[in-house]
């Protein structure tokens, strides 16, 4: 390892403490504000750990992150929170090997749709299994856990995301994934075993999205499909990820916290506004850059390097 | 690296971290007040801003107005303090709704808050409400754990009923109906599968099973289920005079729209949210006399009648016959309190729950933080939804049955 | 009860054939994956309840002045917001995701202008909903409406694009664009074409959709997706295949309704849309290869 790696690690550990301890120096909307930024870069990161190098553009966020919330809300009083925490990861697990074999062999936006329409089924499947069985559709989550806990335990997520992220782009199945964005074929030929590689792939990155939701869910006390199935939250990973750039490390962090603030800010102050200036905002910003999101990520990339 | 880079990135982007950075800052410095902050965060937009658009946000509007043009919000000594509007729109996320009371509290640092639409939006803030010491009148919350909810937040106030209430007066109407040999004892059900429809036609399943009516068909659609054919026709088939939907707007449209296609004619025609819109009688005319739903207003009440009017002028749409009135008198009832104990948060909670208030519904108390002086079942007559049961309050009037059939418009 | 159900079942699909057609232009033959389209429904959709309760003007003369907005729409919207794209795509993956950025936009803009317009309340009139008896089963002469014109609409662009020189064009252009211009065919042209095309088919189906359904301003998305969905399943750019997707898809859902529970029509709909991209990967009158 050289010096500039060892500086590189330092400065990332000194950052993630000083945001660990962010509640102690910001008041509650601005954990609230962390709490929504740990979110996105881990959602984001995770999406992309996935769609970054398979260019498999997935909207399933949701799904997962929906099955994340809805077993903290069905477990939270029976289990443990730690627990309730690993089964929602094993859940999340299972319906991602199970979607994972299923799926992986549509390309291009048959996929995109395919896990649109796998987003919604599991909403319908939710609801009608709440109101046939359950007989209820709304569920409590009382949980003890303040903003700071969901907030500490989002940032250790993300940490974590990343570090992940950073190795499996350093490994041989990084670089076997690599090569299988570039060209299938090719992959297939250097032995390269497809399916596995993208299943594996798939699984992780759902099992943190997963767990992203499961730990948000205790913020909203009470939790429907509405709520928790809100594709909106599919599509703004997507948006994050791609602007940032979903084949860097950093790319959908580079995404998510400025989107992220800029949604907040025009929220904030064009209340009745909002959705059109962000609207010409977004095609501004496919234009403007004209060489595509993600060539000006790159660029960004060079010039914050550089510094 | 992460803070230095999110830094560069908003520079480059010319988003203006500053004027972020002086939101923060440039919170109201508290003394010598010239206003009193209002805040509220509620679905502008996204799938609940059809519900919000109608119950929750005129009345926002037509109450800060009316206060305004008062000269205020009065306190106890007499002064006068013109409001000002903190308003946000949490796009129908419940993430965004919960964020958005935290800016309200602790960034606007307003001094009161309304609420947002819905159960789960209002189930979504009460901790918050609770934890920053603001009262929460939730309105457009139906929900029969409001008793629960009140010990765990002190603070909160729920104001229109349970399920249960619902179902016991239809099921009371039902009787009555059947005792008379209007109808017969069956009834076919249908119900949205979401919060709403789930809450009602649980607690209607033991109510008509109590009151001896038999439930011929009792069957549940997803949101947005566009066609209803398959439903009607189910439901026409089982021989119930009576039809109930627990059902949201479009599928109240929806639903008043195929019938008269289907010449689907119960005896009976209850429906859910959207019964009560102003639009409903537009679209229907004569069509609607006779149909049944929840709430429902005392057409002599002249303070009701007067509020409508001016909701009409000063929005330029009327307001429903549900959630609107109610909304408007939770507004009329924090003001009173504001009146009477200022601008203690602690004080003003203290009062609404304790206090006897004039509003549009005429003198209205809440009992044990709720409001159970409520229109449980109303129906269409005369171009007005009036108010049917309970039977007993004052202003009820008489329940007209059978429905006449459809006529061709 | 069976006819009933068929018939119902039917009508319903023709309102998804209806609206998922225009989509099926946009997407096959001018490669734009427009999240914005049923936003362009509902802006119709609106469009024709003002000219109806604000200047009381028949839809159906509304259906007259909307078609040709949709088109200078559609055609607006492809020369000044996609052709720039599009002449700068490398590939048709870039294209796909800066379209999917760029209409993802326009989405929001034209969700915001209807906010500020008309509010976020329901919106709905009523008009033609009155019986029409076929085979003894009543139907709402609005919703065969939409099904007459799905199913018109359909024949004549399948017509025109198998019979006709005009037709073979397009077609040649969503098979391959690059080899379309070696042929002389004026790609630009042609795409522009074709999504001013769905856009007008887009305001005609929110137009008719306007008459029997509740919307508001938020609704744009839900159209979209299940156009999306219908699209699929019946083959990108295949209007033939769009038509009978959507009908399946009315069946289905009428189906699993009178026969099973109406709880799980929508569920259905996704699994019986899931089971054919899996089973048929390009949709069921798709190419078998992209």
């Amino acid at each position: 390892m050289n010096a500039k790696a060892i500086a590189a690690w330092g400065i990332a550990a000194a950052v993630l403490v000083a945001l660990a301890f962010a509640p102690s120096y910001l008041g509650p909307y601005g954990i609230g504000l962390m709490i929504g930024i740990a979110g996105y870069v881990t959602l984001a990161t995770a999406w992309a750990l996935f769609s970054g190098p398979t260019r498999y553009v997935s909207l399933a966020t949701v799904a997962f992150f929906g099955i994340g919330a809805y077993t903290v809300a069905v477990l939270s009083e029976s289990l443990p929170y730690p627990l309730v925490l690993l089964a929602a990861a094993a859940i999340g697990l299972v319906v991602a090997l199970v979607v994972g074999l299923s799926t992986l062999r549509l390309a291009g936006v048959y996929f995109v749709i395919f896990t649109f329409g796998l987003a919604e089924l599991i909403r319908q499947l939710v609801t009608w299994y709440e109101v046939n069985v359950t007989g209820t559709l709304g569920r409590y989550i009382f949980l003890d856990l303040g903003p700071e806990d969901i907030y500490w335990q989002l940032l250790a997520l993300a940490a974590v995301t990343l570090l992940l992220a950073w190795w499996i782009g350093r490994s041989r199945i990084g670089l076997a994934l690599k090569v299988i964005g570039d060209d299938e074929v090719v992959a297939a030929h250097c032995g390269i075993d497809i399916a596995r590689v993208k299943l594996a792939l798939f699984a992780l990155s759902a099992v943190i999205i997963t767990l992203v939701g499961a730990i948000q869910a205790p913020r909203w006390t009470y939790v429907e499909p509405a709520i928790v199935f809100n594709p909106t939250i599919s599509f703004l990973t997507l948006i994050m990820a791609l602007l940032g750039g979903a084949n860097r490390l950093w790319g959908p962090l580079l995404g998510a916290v400025p989107l992220f603030l800029l949604f907040e800010w025009l929220s904030a102050n064009f209340p009745n506004h909002y959705s059109i200036i962000l609207g010409l905002l977004f095609i501004a910003i496919v234009f403007v850059l004209p060489k595509g999101v993600l060539a000006f990520t790159e660029k960004l990339w060079k010039r914050g390097r550089a510094r | 690296m992460t803070l230095f880079k999110r830094r560069h990135v908003l520079q480059t982007l010319g988003l203006g971290l500053a004027t972020l950075a002086a939101c923060g800052l440039t919170v109201a410095s508290a003394e010598d007040r010239k206003s009193v902050r209002i805040g509220y965060a509620v679905s502008k937009t996204g799938p609940n801003a059809g519900g919000a658009g109608i119950t929750t946000i005129p009345n926002y509007v037509l109450w800060v107005k009316d206060v305004n043009d008062a000269g205020g919000l009065e306190l106890p000594d007499g002064s006068k303090l013109p409001i000002e509007v903190v308003e946000y729109d949490d796009r129908s996320s419940a993430e965004e709704v919960v964020r958005a009371v935290e800016r309200l509290a602790t960034q606007d640092k307003v001094d009161f808050m309304l609420v947002p639409w819905g159960t789960g939006f209002n189930l979504a803030v009460a901790p918050l409400f609770d934890r920053f010491g603001y009262p929460q009148l939730a309105v457009s919350a139906v929900t029969d754990k409001a008793p629960e909810f009140v010990k765990r937040w002190k603070k909160s106030f729920w104001l229109l009923g349970g399920g249960h209430d619902y179902a016991r007066a239809l099921a009371a109407v039902l009787v009555e109906a059947n005792k008379a040999g209007t109808i017969n004892n069956k009834v076919a059900m249908i119900s949205i599968a979401d919060g709403f429809g789930i809450d009602l036609v649980t607690a209607a399943r033991p109510a008509f099973k109590e009151a001896g009516l038999e439930v011929a068909y009792d069957k549940t659609y997803p949101i947005g289920t566009s066609d209803f054919t398959p439903l009607i026709n189910e439901a026409k088939a089982s021989g119930a005079d009576t039809f109930v939907a627990f059902s949201y707007p479009p599928d109240t449209f929806a639903l008043t729209q195929q019938s008269q296609v289907t010449a689907f004619n119960p005896k009976v025609l209850y429906l859910g949210v959207g019964t009560g819109f102003p639009v409903y009688f537009k679209n229907n005319g004569e069509n609607a006399t006779g149909i049944m739903s929840l709430g429902g207003i005392d057409p002599n009440n002249q303070e009701n009648a007067a509020y409508r009017k001016r909701h009409e002028e000063v929005t330029g749409q009327g307001p429903d016959y549900w959630g609107s009135v109610i909304t408007y008198a939770s507004l009329q009832m924090l003001q009173e309190a504001i009146k009477r104990k200022g601008l203690d948060r602690e004080a003003v909670s203290e009062e609404l729950s304790t206090g006897t208030f004039n509003t549009v519904l005429g003198e209205t108390k809440l009992e044990d933080n709720q409001l159970r002086q409520l229109w449980w079942t109303g129906q269409w007559q005369n171009g007005q939804f009036v108010g049917v049961a309970p039977a007993n309050r004052p202003g009820a009037s008489k329940v007209v049955l059978p429905r006449q059939p459809w006529k061709a418009q | 009860m069976i006819v009933t159900a068929i018939l119902a079942g039917l009508v319903l699909g023709g309102t998804y054939a209806l609206i998922a057609m225009g989509l099926t232009l946009q997407y096959g033959i001018a490669r734009i994956m427009n999240l914005a389209y049923g936003d362009m429904i509902i802006t119709a959709a609106f469009l024709a309840f003002a000219l109806y309760s604000g200047a009381g003007i028949n839809p159906l003369i509304g259906l007259a002045i909307a078609a040709p907005a949709g088109f200078i729409l559609g055609y607006a919207v492809y020369a000044l917001m996609m052709h720039p794209l599009v002449a700068r795509a490398k590939d048709r993956v870039s294209l796909e995701t800066d379209s999917i950025l760029a209409t993802f936009g326009l989405l929001f803009v034209i969700q915001g202008v209807l906010f500020v317009i008309f509010g976020g309340n329901y919106t709905s009139y009523s008009y033609l909903n009155v019986p029409v008896t076929i085979l003894g089963t009543n139907i709402a002469a609005n919703r065969l409406l939409a099904f007459v014109l799905a199913v018109v609409i359909g024949g004549l662009l399948y017509l025109a694009l198998t019979r006709t020189r005009w037709g073979t064009a397009l077609r040649a252009v969503a098979v391959s664009p690059s080899s379309a211009a070696l042929v002389g065919i004026d790609v630009d042209r042609q795409a522009r074409f074709a999504f001013a095309l769905g856009g007008a088919l887009a305001a005609c189906g929110g137009v008719v959709i306007s008459m029997y359904q509740t919307f508001t301003a938020a609704s744009g998305v839900v159209f979209t997706m299940k156009a999306l969905i219908v699209v699929i399943m019946g083959g990108v750019g295949n209007v033939l295949g769009a038509l009978s997707a959507g009908l399946i898809l009315g069946l289905v859902e009428t189906f699993v309704a009178t026969y099973l529970d109406p709880g799980l029509t929508l569920a259905a709909t996704y699994l019986i849309f899931l089971v054919i991209l899996l089973w048929r990967p390009s949709g069921l009158f798709g190419r078998s290869a992209r």
